[in-house]
């Protein structure tokens, strides 16, 4: 009995921390390219996408990120706070300052995973 | 247990001004002198008076368009309404160059200046405007570019030429460059960043469409007037810059930014000033 009650307990919790939203990558270039948004562009070049038009150089090119970051929580953590990874970034924490929100997040990591 | 807290964070707040003490900041003329080797390093073979083009100086298509524009400047008419302002007596009949030590001219690059009887900084926006309340006019504002912008966009040009020449030779004066020092280090606004990450740490690199300026040589040309026309006091540039990083910006002529303008005038010692120029 008590252990049905815990396994019910346990996929309550799975089901809260899953996401009411599917990742959508159009949605997550429109955000990365905005400049109201994730403004992405104003460092980081994109070669891969012909449509992102900078000539930026003060981030890395964005490229091949799903076969560096093959665990995708870990790729989504270095746009949630970059600062996580090396306190003198200058990249904005788009999660920590919410800048983005979750859900934006989510859609950009799905149009990073793509590049 | 509650002592055993209290301890813990006295502890830690005394440890901070022991850190503070431990570490004091540079003397001015050390960190000038190491921003600019830091320049150096990253600019190899731009001499050294090259820096007041700012962004133009690492790129000689710019470059070149810059000195087409500036050998027949669009803004030519927004300085003979300066001149005029400048040249017409105020209320007591004085001029600004009757007002002014030496006529206004060679001047301006000794602005902000510390004032030791009021103890506090004088831009050379303030100057004028002190030449205005001695005559019994009234203040202009610091944000307005049809009065204080344009008079100001004449006036420095009076001091084209000038080697800045920015004095820090009191405590009092100490207190202002070092708390303009502190601001233009501190990281703000949503997007996190400090007035170094861009104009040090990322001098040179390209910011989406347009080359980033060294802090060193910012502070010898303005008013600039930005796509020929719009004219941009200085700190009409500082308030675009933190807008730019979702900072809610100081206002224009504040101790807040008299503090950044006078750290950041430091820096650009030794460069000739010249006043009212083109930017993109
Ligand atoms: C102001 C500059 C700036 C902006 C804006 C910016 N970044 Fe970055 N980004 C950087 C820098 C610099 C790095 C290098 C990592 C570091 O600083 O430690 C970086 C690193 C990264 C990395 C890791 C790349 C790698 O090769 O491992 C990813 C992924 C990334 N950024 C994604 C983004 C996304 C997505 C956005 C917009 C939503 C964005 N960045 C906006 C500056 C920026
Ligand atoms: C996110 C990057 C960024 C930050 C942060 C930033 N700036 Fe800028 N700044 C720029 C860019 C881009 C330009 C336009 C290109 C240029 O001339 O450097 C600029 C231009 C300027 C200029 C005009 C230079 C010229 O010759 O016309 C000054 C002065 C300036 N910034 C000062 C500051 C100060 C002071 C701060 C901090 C309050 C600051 N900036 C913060 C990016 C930044």
């Amino acid at each position: 009995m008590l252990r049905w009650f815990r396994l019910l307990l346990l996929s309550g919790c799975v089901c809260i921390a899953l996401p009411a939203w599917a990742a959508d990558a159009a949605r997550g270039r429109e955000i990365a390219h905005s400049q109201e948004k994730g403004n992405c562009l104003a460092c980081h070049r994109m070669p891969r996408d012909a449509g992102a038009e900078t000539a930026a150089n003060m981030g890395p090119v964005l490229e091949n990120l799903t076969a560096r970051y093959p665990d995708r929580a870990a790729l989504r953590a270095r746009v949630w706070d970059g600062s996580r990874f090396n306190a003198d970034t200058i990249m904005p924490p788009y999660g920590r300052h919410r800048i983005l929100t979750e859900e934006e997040i989510d859609h950009v990591v799905e149009y990073l995973r793509g590049l | 247990m509650k002592g055993r807290w209290f301890r813990v964070l006295v502890l830690a707040a005394a440890s901070l001004p022991m850190a503070a003490r431990t570490a004091p900041p540079p003397d001015p003329e050390t960190d000038r002198q190491t921003l600019v080797r830091f320049f150096e390093a990253r600019f190899p073979g731009i001499p050294k008076d090259d820096y007041v083009l700012g962004a133009f100086m690492v790129n000689p298509d710019a470059r070149r368009h810059y000195e087409d524009i500036m050998s027949f400047p669009p803004f030519e008419v927004d300085l003979d309404r300066g001149r005029k302002l400048w040249e017409s007596p105020m209320r007591d009949g004085r001029t600004y160059a009757e007002c002014l030590p030496n006529g206004g001219e060679r001047l301006a690059g000794s602005y902000p200046r510390f004032d030791e009887t009021e103890q506090s900084l004088v831009t050379f926006e303030m100057l004028l405007n002190r030449c205005r309340a001695a005559s019994g006019e009234s203040p202009y504002r610091y944000d307005d570019r049809d009065t204080m912008g344009v008079l100001t966009a004449y006036a420095r040009t009076l001091s084209d030429g000038m080697r800045m020449d920015i004095r820090i030779d009191s405590p009092g004066a100490r207190v202002r460059y070092e708390a303009g020092r502190a601001l233009f280090y501190r990281r703000m606004g949503q997007m996190n960043f400090s007035c170094a990450n861009c104009h040090i740490d990322n001098a040179g690199r390209v910011m989406r469409m347009e080359t980033i300026s060294p802090a060193l040589g910012q502070a010898t040309h303005f008013p600039v007037f930005r796509g020929g026309d719009a004219l941009y006091t200085l700190h009409a540039r500082y308030t675009r810059c933190m807008e730019q990083v979702r900072a809610q910006p100081f206002p224009m002529g504040s101790g807040a930014f008299n503090d950044l303008e006078y750290f950041h005038s430091y820096l650009s010692n030794g460069l000739p000033l010249k006043a009212s120029v083109y930017r993109r």
